[in-house]
């Protein structure tokens, strides 16, 4: 709503501005909104129960393919530019440590997270998005049914319980394919790369590859959710809902990795 | 008194929808809103089941405000209210059958054997017995409003709410759709809504008509009072005359 039409041409741009603003001021709102109306429909178990391990299944098995393949030329290339940078200077088990590592704690979370925003996350909110504008959450609310707890709850649950299942397997693929990568490729033998593997693992490096997924997975479901509620204007709406959903969760995951390294490393 | 509306305000924005509609529907008629696309007619049901808050005037179903409900006795309100969608807004994931036993999973007492009974009537009542099977995708339009019709008549509803319940059908299937809203009015005794904006199919229906222009109610009779009315934008809508229509307002009307 444009209460006070700017003419001058000069304060086009600050107006503009200010009109941004306040939508990402509204957009911050709508989104603690729904955060609040997520946590008060967790008591509406009989609604979002039942639908838990479907969603579990969309989630997490379905994505379990493509993370694997992402996770298998991640390990085979981190393999290799690791001997590349390390030939000559450190001794070449090192290969391990920085394939294990790297896998643990970078790789293996974030590649998953971004991969699983363009899969997941644009899948709900497109979704979502359909459901909003062929009237279907309005069907729901008219059942009598809390539509954040029929659609937003079990989604974004799954997300949390199912990202990083995802993203350890992604990691163990990417650490085999590394491993398999340096005895093929490298002249490596296996008690070298374990040897490496094993010379700087610290068991809490797996819990912060866990716990970084278990925040990609409430971000990336959480946006989705968000983004396709709010969707408008038929089909084309719902392509703009799938795109935001994928431009600002891959924007959050980022933000958030770096925010963890900080805060538990 | 079942349903009333008192000076209803509702804006999108710089856009006002509803500038002080007042209506009331009394118990066991079928009233009928007419009006052009676009002039507010679905905006109106959607604040009845609580989908939309008034910036101004009261909405009452059974004497209780409707604006003033907490979400668990809006729960208990939408129960009694049965909603037929523009476009059925049917879950298209879902089997008909499992979208008309969809409200009747969140009920007390309903065990898998009573809802499939339930089903099964309600798709006899809108005539698509067999179909419960299929997908919404795999109906035509007319059988999806109908299925649209038993998910909303499934708990046995004591208000029924049209939205543009014939709106893109052939005139047969309209015939067949007024055909059931008469139906469900003497077999079910509901108090039933229509907003509509095919006047044949509102004389078909209503007891009393109402002509929602300008945000307002402008004229409210019976079939035959609408018929005969002197009122020229009535008479303009009624007759599809466009000058006699917008000719009052000095213009073309902005759709609102």
């Amino acid at each position: 709503m444009m209460l006070f039409p700017v003419t001058d041409p000069l304060s086009r741009p600050l107006a503009a501005s200010g009109r941004s603003t306040l939508a990402a001021l509204e957009s911050v709102g709508r989104a603690s909104a729904l955060f609040a109306g997520s946590v008060r429909a967790l008591r509406d178990i009989g609604i979002w129960g039942p639908l838990l391990f479907p969603q579990m299944a969309r989630v997490g098995v379905a994505s379990v393919p493509i993370a694997l393949f992402i996770a298998t030329f991640t390990g085979v290339v981190m393999s290799l530019q690791a001997s590349y940078t390390l030939t000559g200077t450190i001794p070449h088990y090192f290969v391990g440590t920085m394939v294990g590592k790297t896998m643990i704690l970078e790789l293996g979370p974030v590649l998953t997270g971004l991969v699983l925003a363009g899969r997941v996350g644009a899948n709900i909110s497109a979704e979502l998005g359909t459901m909003r504008v062929t009237e279907q959450v309005d069907a729901l609310e008219t059942l009598a049914y809390n539509p954040i707890a029929y659609l937003v709850v079990p989604r974004t649950l799954a997300g949390i319980f199912m990202f990083p299942f995802v993203v350890l397997l992604a990691i163990a693929t990417g650490i085999a394919s590394g491993w398999l990568t340096a005895l093929q490729l490298l002249d490596m033998s296996s008690p070298e790369f374990i040897k490496g593997l094993r010379l700087f693992f610290e068991p809490w490096d797996v819990w912060f590859a866990v716990v970084k997924s278990v925040s990609f997975g409430a971000v990336v479901t959480g946006i989705g959710c968000f983004c396709g509620l709010q969707t408008e204007q038929g089909a084309e709406g719902v392509g703009r809902s799938a795109t935001r959903t994928v431009v600002i969760s891959s924007m959050m995951i980022l933000c958030l990795d770096a925010f963890w390294a900080a805060v538990l490393l | 008194m079942s349903i009333q509306l008192a000076g209803l305000c509702k804006s999108f924005g710089t856009k006002e929808v509803l500038r002080g509609f007042t209506l009331t529907v009394h118990e066991g008629e079928t009233a009928a809103i007419v009006g052009p696309s676009g002039c507010g007619k679905s905006v109106l049901l959607k604040h009845l089941v609580g989908l939309l808050r008034p910036d101004a005037g009261t909405v009452a179903v059974d004497g209780v405000v409707v604006p003033d409900l907490r979400r668990k006795d809006l729960v208990v309100l939408r129960r009694r209210i049965g909603y037929v969608f523009q476009f059925a807004a049917l879950f298209d994931s879902m089997t008909i059958a499992a979208n008309v036993g969809m409200g009747l999973r969140r009920l007390r007492g309903w065990d898998r054997g009573r809802i499939e009974e339930r089903v099964e009537e309600c798709l006899g009542l809108v005539d698509l017995e067999g179909l419960g099977g299929r997908y919404p995708a795999q109906l035509s339009g007319g059988q999806r409003k109908r299925a649209g019709l038993a998910r909303a008549i499934a708990a046995s509803p004591k208000y029924l709410l049209y939205d543009e319940p014939t709106t893109g059908l052939d005139p047969v299937t309209t015939s067949v759709i007024d055909r059931l809203i008469l139906r469900m009015r003497d077999e079910l005794g509901v108090t039933a809504l229509v907003v509509t904006h095919d006047m044949t199919s509102a004389f078909r229906v209503a007891d009393r008509i109402t002509l929602l222009h300008d945000g307002r109610a402008r004229f409210t009779g019976t079939p035959a009072e609408v018929r005969t009315a002197g009122d020229d934008v009535l008479r303009g809508f009624v007759e599809g005359n466009p000058a006699l229509y917008y000719g009052i307002q000095g213009g073309q009307d902005d759709g609102a």
